[in-house]
This record gives structure tokens, sequence and C-alpha cells, in this order.
């Protein structure tokens, strides 16, 4: 094996791609939450639905689409390839161990919190990616606020995508700051910087995420 | 000195060899002095032992000054015990009350396998140390002691790394069982000198590879190695090895 193939199926090399991917889908986050963000307009989904036609007909916008995909699926192939390494490097376990002595829950349940968004999204493709993609593809007019509207009458709905995005938020509590210190940015003067936006980003996305099911669902914006 | 005053439940792990399996056994002490260190605590356990014509207790310890790496015991579910910043050998039964359990495992990884009770063989931690943990001097006078200047803040980071004992907690505490800090303070004590930049990248690149071979798990970022380590190591040396070894896969041309 070249030293360069080598580099992606050691141990650091696998946490690079993780780290590298995960920061890929914080930056899609950043573009799903503001786009979303337009229904806080409350003009009947006008402007929103003008963003949402845009990204699901344009070109550009379609490809990076296969590339987003494509990222969540290499973060999900390499947390399990990892986790299995992980498992096999401590065959017994201990009889009293004390963990949260020394780290926080949320570090040591990334795969618990992971197999949670993972579930969430399905869901979330099946409610809103699914009609757009054969509206797309039928040549049909689709008018996603109108979808929006629909899919939060159902309380039951509401809960889950509540309790998807608190998943989010502590996968990325962790997850922000530990891909930079994967990536091996670690700093006296940003490390400092980025642990504090790392938190500020993991609860103030989830919340104006977990706002719209709500705010819908108790009648806000229609 | 204040005499023996406390009672104790340990449950220590019992196991023959690296191919039996083994189970904890409970023994009753009594009149421990709080001021007995936790493993003079074990040397009174063994005497009763040897005295009712029973296997004493096998475990690791050499200079029981806090310095050498040796002693190893997983204590109430912490390597070295409950305190922050101490080797099992300078912890003290007064971190205890009187009338309490302990629950007494050995480090427990693939890479350290059991060779009897509580002693496990890190030798693991030696080939990773071969394979690159090193710097290549000529032979002869030693150099004036300012002939390299060196830039005090390195100097020192390099001898915070360099005070690793490489003793296997943060191996023992990680949820992975990942030598990260270990082998990340080995590679920056040499990174951050003059005296460690020639075979800088090369060092990272092999040193990685034997902590694969090994078997040990991979970096979760948990932090629990740090919040563990009796000689306090610090992340910052894992983000160094990181940086250092994705700079030698991706940038380096030199092929290891």
């Amino acid at each position: 094996m070249s030293s360069l193939s080598k580099a992606f199926t050691s141990s650091i090399g696998r946490k690079f791609v993780m780290g590298l991917t995960g920061l890929f889908l914080i930056s899609f986050l950043v573009v799903h939450v503001s786009i979303n963000a337009l229904i806080f307009l409350n003009d009947s989904g006008e402007t929103f639905n003008v963003a949402a036609d845009f990204m699901g007909h344009n070109i550009v916008i379609r490809i990076m689409e296969i590339g987003l995909f494509a990222g969540i699926i290499l973060h999900i192939v390499q947390a399990i390839m990892l986790t299995a390494q992980n498992n096999a490097a401590r065959p017994e376990k201990y009889a009293y161990n004390k963990p949260q002595a020394n780290s926080t829950w949320y570090s040591r349940s990334m795969g618990l919190l992971g197999t949670l968004i993972l579930m969430f999204l399905v869901l979330h493709l099946y409610h809103f990616w699914w009609p757009t993609k054969v509206a797309v593809y039928t040549h049909q007019e689709h008018n996603t606020f109108q979808n929006i509207v629909m899919i939060f009458q159902e309380l039951w709905v509401v809960v889950i995508y509540v309790l998807g995005v608190i998943s989010l938020g502590y996968h990325l509590l962790h997850g922000f700051q530990s891909s930079f210190q994967t990536m091996g940015w670690n700093h006296k003067k940003w490390t400092p910087v980025v642990k504090t936006v790392g938190v500020w980003f993991s609860i103030i996305v989830p919340i104006i995420f977990a706002l719209m099911p709500i705010s819908i669902y108790l009648g806000w914006i229609s | 000195m204040s005499t023996g005053n406390m009672n104790l439940t340990l449950q220590v792990w019992r196991q023959k060899n690296s191919k039996s399996a083994g189970k904890l056994v409970d023994y009753k002490l009594s009149d421990i002095s709080p001021d007995m260190s936790f493993l003079e605590m074990f040397d009174v356990l063994n005497e009763q032992l040897i005295n009712k014509g029973e296997e004493p207790v096998v475990f690791d310890h050499d200079c029981r000054e806090g310095i050498c790496g040796m002693c190893s015991m997983f204590i109430n579910g912490q390597p070295h015990g409950p305190k922050d910043l101490v080797t099992t050998c300078q912890l003290h039964m007064r971190s205890f009350k009187d009338g309490d359990t302990i629950v007494v495992e050995p480090w427990r990884a693939k890479a350290f396998p059991v060779i009897k009770d509580l002693a496990v063989d890190r030798s693991a931690f030696d080939r990773i140390i071969a394979s690159g943990g090193f710097v290549s001097v000529n032979t002869g006078n030693a150099q004036d002691a300012n002939a390299l200047p060196i830039p005090k803040a390195k100097a020192d980071a390099a001898f915070e790394a360099a005070a690793c004992i490489g003793c296997g907690a943060c191996v023992a505490t990680c949820k992975n069982a990942s030598a990260m800090l270990f082998v990340s303070a080995k590679v920056s004590q040499l990174a951050l000198l003059p005296q460690g930049q020639p075979e800088r990248y090369r060092r990272v690149q092999s040193m990685v590879a034997q902590m694969d071979e090994e078997g040990f798990g991979n970096c979760t970022n948990t932090g629990a190695c740090e919040a563990e380590c009796p000689k306090g190591i610090s992340l910052e040396n894992i983000a160094r090895m990181n940086r250092d070894y994705l700079s030698a896969k991706f940038i380096s041309e030199e092929e290891v």
C-alpha cells in the first residue's frame, strides 16, 4: 500500500476523514438553517418557496447535493469501522468503571447520538426531500411551504423533530470542537474561540430548527 | 503516625494467566492505617494470604515514589484511584473511608494482556518507542548547554511532554483503549526540540503505524486520558501528533 492510501486507513487517517466530513456537514447546517429560517418572515412562505425552488432546481446545488450525501455516507462508514476497532481494543470490560469522573456523557455517546440523528434523518428525507424530488422529476408544481405546514400538524411528528434536533445539538457539542482537535488545530489563542463558537453553534442552530415545527404546530406561522 | 483503624472490603481481580478467565474475589482487611499507601495496604493483604498458605496477589510496582510508571491498578473505576495527578503508589488510604468497599482491577486492553492478577504486559509501549521514539546523535563530548538556542516556551512544553512515565493509565481509562496520549507525548517531547527535527516526520509515521499494529483503539477526544494522567500530560500533544502525522502523510515526500 502506498504511503498516501495508508494515510486514509490508519487510525489518525480515518479520524481525519471523520473530522473533515463532520466540518463539511456543519457547513451544510448553516445553509439549511438559514434558508429554512425564511419561514419566520411569516409571509405565507412566499420568500421561503423562492429559495426552496432555487435549491431544488439549480444545477450547482443539485451536484453539491450528491457531495452532501457522499459526506454523510463517508461519515457513517468511517464511524462504523472506527467503532468496530474500538470495541475490539477492549475485549474484556471493567466490572466497575466510573467514566463520569473524567468525561462528558455526550462525548462518549457519539455513536448513539449519531444513530438517533440517522433515524430522524430517514423520516426527515421522507417528509421533505422525497416529495421535492418527485415534483422536480415529474415537472410538477410543488409548494414546499404548504408541505411543511401540513406535516407539522401532527403532535408526534413535532415531538420527533424536537428530539432529533436535541440529539443533533449534543452530537455537535462534542463534534464541533473535536473535529478541530483531530485536524491538529489546537492553538493557545484559537482553541478557546473554537470551543466557545462550538458551544453556541450547538445550542443556537438546534433551537432555530426546533422552533420551526413548534411555531407551525402552534399556529404562529401559517 | 496514627495506628490502624480502618476496616475495608477489597474486591480484587484474580486471574491465573493470560489464557484463563479471571474473577473478582472478596477480601476483608482490618486495622489498616490511613497513612499507608495503597500498595502498602496490598502488602498487608499479601502477608495475610501467605500466612494462610494462599497465593499472594500479583501487582506491578517498583520505585513507589510516583516516578517509574510501574504501578497500574484500576481502583473503583479509575486508573490510579480517585485522586488527581497521583500514581497508585502515592495514593494513601486516607483517601478512603472506614468500611469502604474498593474494587481493584487490572488495566483492560487487548494490547495489554493480563500476565497474572493485576499485572499486565505493557511491552506494546516499548515496541512503539523502539519504532521511532528516539533521536540519532553522534557520540563524543556533550555539547555546551546553550550551544543550541531553544525558546523557553518550547523547552517547557517538551519537558511537560517528557514527564510521561508510560504507566498506561490513558489506555486503561479511554473508552476505546486508545494509546494516543502516550504516543503523542513521546512524539512531542522530540518534535518540539531542534535535536528531534531530522527524524520528526519519519518518527511520527512509524510510531503511529506501530500503535495501530498493537491493536489500541482510536481517539474520540473525550479527554478522559488527560483527566486521569498522573503526570498531567495535555491533549495539546495529541493535536500536535495529528498535525505532524497529517503533514507527514500528505506533504512530506519521504515514504515510510
